[in-house]
């Protein structure tokens, strides 16, 4: 009962480690950007998990509805993803930049080639 | 009083809205006065703030006439006005010092570039100003997209890959703080920093309490640069442009410490703060680990510049350490510190800017003998290395001295030696790029190099003669420090 009822949150555990995890074992910057924007979607979830009222309708005026969720986890949240968008278009911005500079976007090809840079 | 309280919040705004029109303004020469007379207009704002709040005064503005915690407030008290006060000070001096360095380091598109310094530094004061947990993270998250942006304008392809490290790192730094927010507001219903510690259940051992200190913590600490999470660091101070590596430097980790204590002391209130975690012993471990990693990796850099970063990483040591003897004196040195380390640091920067502008680079090889060619230069390094070894009549040796007299009020005595072992280490680092500079023989083959021109070396002296002034005249940072501690503690801490 408990447990399927905090369904949500179970999801947002999983979801974040996959982003976590996406984000520091894998070497390609795009999987990197890509586990980002898992990791934040899970923060998000968490965020307008907690603004969900039970029994409660959507945060829109009905004739005959008295009880809403809570509308102002969605307004954050809207900021925050347009915050997170802001964030993954840097990302793969200078995820182009990197690959115009070093030919690659794998971790340890660009590890090979800053070493070669240390050297000179 | 009440005119102070309108003109706050345009300490933020002036930045934020000279951004954009900065980008839209061609040629080299508008973007960058824009940027300078908007920093330096924001700085005697800030200086009258200060002047205002000084003796224990709050100012609070509410945007729209919203009143909080329905609006978003900005909150002034000394902790927020003093970092403020810093910020502008320090960037209004960089950046008519970074103008030829800049003309030559991002030839290209510099109505974008000043704009980007302005949006990173509008985030990081308005973080600083303001009394709401969410906007703290929107902010934190403009400058910092902004900072990354900046980095990645260095001449070196490796900037490219510091950024996205950084980006990574940062992103992970600021989603931590927002679940730290997120557990906060489903605590309390609130946003408002105020709001949220009268509502907070601090005595009831919530779980979810302890968990969302943790986060804000930990989040916050990515970003602060403690050992060891301060992985992003170097790169990214070494491969930026050097007037971004001197702003950077000498205001972002420190905001990020400002925002830390006043989660810490303000929202989570200290009582609740060093039982709930044992947040004490765990920053004071760190601290000691950032002193000792920094200054000892700081020893082994072959580049100048880098090796000025991993002093940043021991002296953010030194800043935490303040914080983790949980004492009102402890958190004066603290903040007494983070002003004086951000005046050092700015200084030491903006030397090392000019050798790079003149030599070309910032190896060791490079430096060889420069000391005769630049006396002004290398005269002003040696002075900004003085205080950051902390020797008299410095600015450094005061926050060394206040940090050294909590440690002993605080019973630590054996943290003396640590802070007299570490400063040593300091002085080793210090004395070689001297040594380098002055003692050895310049290369025959060494391309020529001449002084940097007195326009470019007036800055870094106004930085040196900073240090000196705050080591003798201590009315304003240790009088700031201590009405920021006060403030910031509101009489909980022994």
């Amino acid at each position: 009962m408990t447990l399927i009822s905090m369904v949500n949150y179970w999801a947002v555990i999983v979801l974040m480690m996959t982003g976590y995890y996406c984000m520091i074992v894998r070497g390609n910057m795009i999987k990197k950007v890509i586990g980002l924007g898992i990791f934040q979607t899970s923060v998000f979830i968490l965020f307008i998990s907690a603004g969900k009222v039970n029994g409660g309708s959507t945060p829109v005026l009905r004739d005959g509805v008295d009880l809403y969720s809570n509308p102002l986890p969605h307004v954050l949240i809207l900021t925050a993803i347009v915050v997170g968008i802001a964030t993954t278009a840097v990302a793969l911005a200078l995820t182009v930049r990197i690959r115009e500079a070093y030919g690659s976007i794998d971790d340890d090809d660009i590890d090979a080639a800053a070493e070669e840079d240390d050297r000179v | 009083m009440s005119s102070i309280t309108e003109l706050m919040p345009f300490i933020v705004l002036i930045p934020l809205i000279a951004g954009p029109v900065c980008v839209l303004l061609p040629g080299r020469g508008l973007p960058w006065l824009l940027a300078t007379l908007a920093m330096i207009s924001a700085f005697i704002i800030s200086a009258f703030v200060l002047a205002a709040v000084f003796d224990g005064d709050t100012l609070r503005y509410a945007f729209g006439d919203w009143p909080p915690p329905v609006g978003i407030e900005y909150r002034v008290d000394a902790a927020n006005a003093f970092v403020a006060l810093l910020i502008t000070g320090v960037s209004a001096i960089l950046l008519p010092w970074g103008k030829p360095l800049v003309d030559d380091e991002v030839p290209e598109r510099q109505g974008s570039f000043y704009a980007l310094v302005l949006i990173a530094l509008a985030g990081l004061l308005g973080i600083t100003l303001t009394g709401d947990v969410f906007n703290v993270f929107v902010f934190l998250e403009i400058s910092s997209l902004a900072t990354y942006g900046l980095i990645a304008h260095g001449r070196d392809r490796r900037a490219l890959i510091a950024a996205f490290r950084y980006l990574i790192m940062g992103t992970v730094g600021a989603t931590f703080l927002l679940i730290g927010i997120a557990v906060l507001y489903i605590l309390t219903g609130s946003l408002n920093m105020l709001d949220i510690a009268e509502r907070l259940p601090v005595n009831e051992g919530s779980r979810a309490l302890d968990v969302g200190l943790g986060f804000i913590v930990v989040g916050l600490s990515i970003k602060l640069a403690l050992f060891p999470l301060h992985h992003w660091l170097p790169n990214a101070y070494t491969y930026a442009p050097s007037l971004i590596s001197a702003l950077i430097a000498a205001t972002a980790t420190k905001v990020a410490l400002y925002v830390m204590l006043r989660f810490i002391f303000d929202v989570f209130g200290p009582a609740y703060s060093f039982t709930a975690l044992p947040l004490a012993a765990g920053l004071m471990a760190l601290a000691i680990g950032s002193m000792f990693a920094g200054s000892w990796l700081a020893i082994l850099q072959s580049n100048l510049k880098r090796m000025l970063a991993y002093s940043s990483v021991a002296q953010v040591g030194y800043m935490v350490l303040g914080v983790s003897l949980t004492t009102v004196s402890g958190l004066t040195a603290s903040f007494l510190h983070l002003f004086n380390h951000g005046l050092m640091k700015a200084a030491l920067f903006a030397s090392a800017g000019l050798m790079a502008y003149r030599c070309g680079g910032l190896g060791m090889n490079d430096l060889r003998g420069i000391g005769r060619q630049m006396p002004w230069t290398l005269t002003g390094f040696a002075l900004a290395g003085v205080s950051l070894i902390g020797l008299p009549p410095t600015a450094g040796f005061i926050s060394k001295w206040y940090l050294l007299t909590a440690a002993v009020d605080a019973g630590q005595i054996w943290l003396v030696g640590l802070i007299l072992i570490t400063s040593l280490m300091a002085l080793l680092y210090i004395a070689r790029v001297i040594e380098i500079a002055w003692m050895q023989p310049r290369p025959d083959d060494a391309p020529a190099v001449e002084e940097a021109h007195w326009t470019l070396l007036l800055p870094v002296w106004v930085l040196v003669a900073a240090n000196f002034w705050f080591g003798i005249d201590t009315r304003l940072t240790v009088g700031g420090a201590t009405r920021a501690a006060e403030a910031l503690s509101s009489g909980a801490l022994p």
